[in-house]
């Protein structure tokens, strides 16, 4: 990906900056300049706005034949979710096994590297997702002895 | 009053155990763990760098105190493993937690107390009235060489400082620095693993650097180790640290709380800071806190700290302790890959 | 608007075509498409051509004046035309040209799809086939093409109850059309079992839901039916054409388990000639995943909701059944070379329809239908055929 093609996106990759349609109340995620369902009135009627994060899983799957980039991730978990403000996403769910992600487990926003250009090239950062609960996690082993004094 | 404002911890939530390093090597792993008092160390995935964990930390130093972007004025990020040679990490930390434009920022090395040396830079600037708060950030992710005794204990982690005037929840009293031309450890330019001096990382490095600092420290602060109620030193391994406090007449009740090596690993740069928010995730207005940070090549950093009222005021859930119960083995193999330990061919 | 008919076909085996460059295959089908036809190069007033991905594959645009180059059509520098929908793209440019003939702007036009997918690494090419969808916010954030039929499966698995045994009948049946299909990429039949045991490729679909990346090309030749005669007896008729879009990400989709583009498509197809989906008597349908063939034939009609896997399972959409569905081994089998996809199907029906399609003839075919689609269907063209 060219350099500027990905920099102009960085709030939106970065703080998932998206948009509140002041005529239809909605909110819109990646950022729009025009709201499809309000048509040319929303057109100046469009505000940024920062996504708080938090939101749930509609779909997903485990990815076995990763897509070019995420390689090193062996099976993962891809999501659409969906905000709490309401509009949906794709998005990788890091942090746990993939096999335990299902609709309706609350997600929330982490800051990680998406890919890069190349070896030498330029890294490219923005929001994956993380399961809200701890619980929903593997229980840690808990073989260390007291610390040596 | 000039002191910590805020602080955040950020720890990668997979962990490999010293035993399953040791059987590649066909080494004895419960020797291994025993003589560096490392039993685990955190792994970063492969989405997780210096900047990642610089920007998770520095978020939740933010939230804890309800700041806003625009009240930052510098942000320093002390590394040796930044992703990229030229090309600052504190940039995307900025745009990450909405500070730009009006800061200056720049990333720093000196080995594993760059962070701290990123303290004092904010402390001068906060003091000079330059800046409102600055935040200093120590990370990294570092990497032994597959085989190498560092290879059991580095690891990654860091954390995130907001140092500033206002709402202080922990007073920087002082701060005295140690330095020399110590070459115990080095990467050159251009190199992916570190090289080191072995046994001469310890007595002229880390101990003299280490343990001549907390005495300056506590002779220009006036105070004796009984003072403290907490104290935490650079961490390479499990032992360097215990060995240096009880040097300097400390006990295990005043250093357990800040040790995490032995279950995370060495986090170089982000050693000192995970120490101390270990601590400050616990402790209680009027606390004393020793913080005495080593970076080869070679200084050493102090710091007389003592905790304020505002502490009790700040949310401080999310603490080191749970980010380190989170923590998930995993085995050598995804290590090795996780780390970019694997020849992936040319075409890569 | 005027009536247009088919009067000429050519299909290149689909494959790993090692040895054949794309303007191989090209002039390959369009030579077999004009003969087939009984026409000359004169009498073509223009070149359509379909192709998905030239420029990410073989670093080559234009590809429509090197396919009249290389036919032999630039010395009368004839008007040529690329169409490009991902991997709708063969269906599009057979609607260009239908609608240039129904307009009255030209008379017989070459529509001509080709694809070289195995020119570069695996990896690549299945890059290359994500990029019918949104590359931005869906590949580049890790999801695979697979990965997303993948959770429209889920989706369809959760609300219909739709099973494992169900789509992998999908594939079976696939394989059996095309075992007697010799132009196929895979002729032969697979079991459901082992549509269920191979290899995960993103939970729930596997390898033998999931159609190839393939080489391969298609032509037909178009003319208007009033001028048909004078160059076939035979000829077929496009009696309906219908074409639609949706968002470009599923995500930004009310329904995982929905195609609206292919409703639509289907039914501005159906509106354009008066007929339902009870009047069809077979289909080539997109059936690039187990999935889609699925959705295809509950958003077409053919089945309601939630019901067409189970119909599947029964043997309703086998040769001999109710209605069979993808006689030619479809994308699963007969192979999938995305820009030349649209056109093969079309080929199919028209087999079909002229009683030419040896073992696998459905008997008495009168209409036939085609579906088309590009990335998750945010492009969906369809056409209804007619023989005489």
């Amino acid at each position: 990906m060219s350099v500027p093609r990905f920099w102009r996106e960085l709030d939106t990759r970065y703080n998932l900056i998206g948009s509140y349609c002041k005529i239809t109340k909605t909110y819109h995620y990646p950022r729009r300049s025009f709201n499809p369902e309000a048509g040319r009135e929303s057109i100046g009627s469009m505000e940024d706005y920062q996504f708080k994060g938090t939101g749930e899983i509609v779909s997903s799957t485990v990815v076995h034949q990763a897509q070019t980039g995420y390689e090193m991730f062996g099976p993962y978990c891809i999501a659409i979710i969906k905000l709490d403000e309401g509009p949906q996403i794709t998005t990788q769910i890091v942090d746990c096994d993939p096999e335990i992600v299902r609709p309706g487990m609350k997600v929330k926003s982490v800051f990680r590297k998406l890919g890069e250009d190349s070896e030498s090239g330029i890294l490219h950062y923005g929001t994956k997702f993380i399961l809200n609960e701890v619980s929903n996690l593997e229980e840690p082993e808990e073989n260390i002895p007291d610390i040596e004094v | 009053m000039n002191g910590i404002v805020s602080y955040g911890a950020y720890v990668p939530s997979h962990k490999i155990e010293t035993g399953e390093i040791a059987s590649v090597w066909g080494a004895d792993g419960s020797a291994w763990a025993k003589n560096l008092n490392v039993y685990s160390k955190s792994v970063p995935g492969p989405d997780e760098d210096v900047i990642t964990i610089a920007v998770e930390a520095t978020r939740q130093a933010m939230k804890r105190a309800n700041l806003n972007g625009d009240l930052i004025g510098a942000i320093y990020t002390g590394s040796e493993s930044h992703p990229y040679a030229v090309k600052p990490t504190s940039t995307i930390v900025a745009e990450a937690i909405g500070a730009t434009p009006n800061l200056t920022a720049a990333d720093f090395e000196f080995a594993c107390k760059a962070g701290t040396a990123a303290i004092q830079t904010c402390l001068g600037m906060v003091g000079d009235k330059q800046i409102d708060n600055g935040i200093a950030i120590g990370v990294d992710t570092s990497q032994g060489a597959p085989g190498d005794a560092l290879e059991y204990s580095a690891s990654a982690g860091g954390g995130a400082l907001v140092i500033g005037t206002k709402n202080v929840i922990a007073k920087i009293n002082h701060t005295t620095s140690y330095t020399t031309d110590t070459p115990d450890f080095w990467r050159r330019e251009g190199q992916k693993y570190p090289r080191h001096g072995g046994r001469f990382t310890g007595k002229p490095a880390f101990f003299k650097h280490v343990v001549s600092c907390g005495m300056m420290m506590m002779q220009k602060a006036g105070t004796e180790a009984k003072d403290y109620d907490y104290v935490v030193t650079h961490q390479p391994n499990g032992k360097f640290p215990i060995r240096a406090a009880k040097t300097l007449g400390f006990t295990k009740e005043q250093f357990e709380t800040g040790l995490l090596t032995p279950r995370i690993g060495n986090t170089y740069s982000g050693a000192v800071f995970l120490g101390l928010a270990a601590i400050l995730d616990i402790a209680k207005p009027g606390d004393r806190i020793l913080a005495v940070a080593y970076g080869s090549g070679a200084g050493s950093d102090a710091f007389d700290i003592t905790v304020t009222d505002e502490i009790a005021k700040m949310d401080r859930s999310e603490t080191v302790e749970e980010l380190i119960s989170r923590m998930k083995i995993v085995n050598y193999a995804t290590y090795a890959k996780y780390r970019g330990k694997l020849n992936m061919g040319a075409s890569k | 608007m005027r009536e247009v008919s088919i009067i000429g076909i050519g299909i290149t085996k689909f494959g790993e075509l090692w040895d054949k460059s794309l303007r191989q295959l090209g002039l390959e089908t369009g030579l077999a498409a004009i003969s087939d036809a009984g026409i000359t190069s004169k009498d073509i007033d223009a070149l359509y051509i379909g192709n998905m991905a030239a420029g990410s594959t073989l670093q080559q645009e234009h590809v429509s004046a090197l396919m009249a180059d290389y036919c032999g059509l630039a010395s009368q520098n004839i008007p040529a035309t690329r169409v490009e929908a991902a991997s709708a793209s063969g269906g599009l440019a057979v609607r260009q040209a239908y609608m240039a003939i129904a307009g009255g702007f030209i008379d017989i036009a070459v529509v001509g799809g080709a694809e070289k997918m195995t020119d570069v690494s695996d990896s690549e090419s299945s890059y290359t086939v994500s990029m019918g969808s949104d590359e931005q916010w869906e590949s580049k954030a890790g999801a695979t093409f697979a990965s997303l039929h993948a959770m429209m499966t889920q989706s369809h698995m959760a609300e219909y109850g739709t099973t494992r045994e169900e789509l992998s009948a999908v594939s079976e049946k696939n394989h059996f059309h095309a075992s007697m299909n010799p132009m196929a990429q895979f002729p032969f039949a697979i079991s459901a079992e082992a549509v269920s045991n191979s290899g995960m490729v993103s939970s729930p679909l596997r390898m033998l839901d999931c159609a190839p990346n393939s080489d391969g090309a298609a032509a037909i030749v178009l003319c208007a039916t009033e001028k048909a005669k004078k160059y076939k007896k035979k000829s077929i008729k496009i009696i309906g054409s219908g074409q639609a879009s949706d968002t470009l990400s599923l995500h930004h989709r009310k329904h995982l388990n929905q195609m609206p583009a292919i409703r639509m498509a289907a039914k501005r197809a159906f509106k354009s000639c008066g007929k339902k989906a009870s009047d069809l008597d077979l289909i080539e349908i997109h059936d690039n995943f187990t999935i889609s063939e699925i959705i295809a034939l509950e958003e077409i009609g053919i089945f309601k909701r939630g019901k067409a896997a189970q119909s599947i399972l029964k043997g309703e959409t086998k040769l001999g059944g109710k209605i069979p569905i993808n006689t030619s081994g479809g994308l699963k089998a007969r192979g999938h070379a995305p820009g030349a996809t649209g056109i093969a199907q079309v080929v199919e029906i028209v087999q079909q329809l002229r009683g030419e399609a040896g073992d696998r003839q459905v008997k008495n075919a009168k209409i036939g239908m085609v579906e088309n689609h590009g990335g998750t269907a945010a492009t969906a063209v369809v056409h209804i055929l007619e023989g005489e």
